[in-house]
């Protein structure tokens, strides 16, 4: 087995990757069932789409914490997939740690944003 | 371990695979179709991520700011033409709903342990069939053919 220790530690992957995998499927139910849900309220709108009708759908209070978990689940859920790709397709030590800062920079400006939209509803 | 063992002549090694002229003449299954563009789909979300976000913002900030989102698809936008937009988030449905189909495929794979060809196979061509076909029917509705 290679040197994995001292200056030749490993300081990036997936570990055992088990909670990895569980954690993505766990995010992916919570988004599917969510997915279901506004489709049903988009397709209950009697007539045509107008602002109104559109914001309602997320202005309940009850819609609003479960969109909260969502945008959560959704980070969490991008996280570990966009991990993924990095773990396959870049092997510098450097770069891919550089990468998986910015997307969690990223990831948790853009989850600022959707909450922030939330609020304003 | 004898010694008479014959020979086994040694894999050929791949190595250097050229994106442009070896990538090319791959032939997947419909397996490897699904799985490769539930990555891409994945990715392209992940990318478009602030403009999705954007879209979220403007269509439910205010009346005047759907008015703004609306127009995207009616007038164009930043100096792009309508048919750009919808040809954007067009691209941005298919991603959703191919992973969102894919992605319900894995579950069903992991938690019923379908993992024969079999079914890897039907599935794959109706989580392709379905995603355009589900595309092409909201797409229809963003262009407001029906």
């Amino acid at each position: 087995m290679s040197v994995n220790f001292g200056s030749k530690r490993i300081v990036v992957g997936a570990g055992y990757g088990f909670k990895d995998w569980l954690s993505q499927r766990a995010t992916a139910v919570l988004m599917a069932l969510f997915t279901v849900l506004v489709l049903i309220r988009f397709l209950m709108i009697k007539g045509s789409v107008s602002y109104e009708s559109w914001a309602g759908i997320f202005s309940p209070q009850w819609m609003k914490v479960i969109t909260f978990s969502v945008i959560i689940a959704l980070c969490w859920h991008v996280w570990v997939g966009v991990r993924d790709i990095y773990m396959d397709y870049i092997k510098p030590v450097s770069i891919r740690l550089s990468l998986q800062v910015a997307t969690i920079v990223y990831l948790v400006g853009c989850a600022g944003w959707m909450l922030q939209v939330l609020s304003r509803i | 371990m004898s010694e008479a063992e014959p020979l086994r002549e040694p894999r050929k090694e791949f190595r250097n695979i050229n994106a442009f002229t070896d990538l090319t003449t791959y032939r997947l299954p419909p397996a490897g179709w699904v799985s490769i563009l539930h990555r891409i789909s994945g990715a392209l979300m992940f990318v478009l991520l602030p403009f999705i976000i954007w879209m979220f913002d403007k269509s439910l900030s205010s009346e005047f700011s759907y008015a703004k989102f609306t127009a995207m698809f009616k007038a164009g936008m930043w100096g792009l033409p309508a048919w750009m937009w919808k040809l954007v988030a067009l691209a941005l449905i298919w991603a959703f709903l191919h992973h969102f189909i894919s992605g319900v495929r894995h579950l069903i794979m992991d938690g019923w342990h379908k993992v024969d060809k079999e079914f890897g196979n039907s599935s794959a061509l109706v989580t392709l069939i379905c995603g355009t076909l589900l595309t092409a029917a909201v797409g229809a509705k963003l262009f407001g053919l029906y």
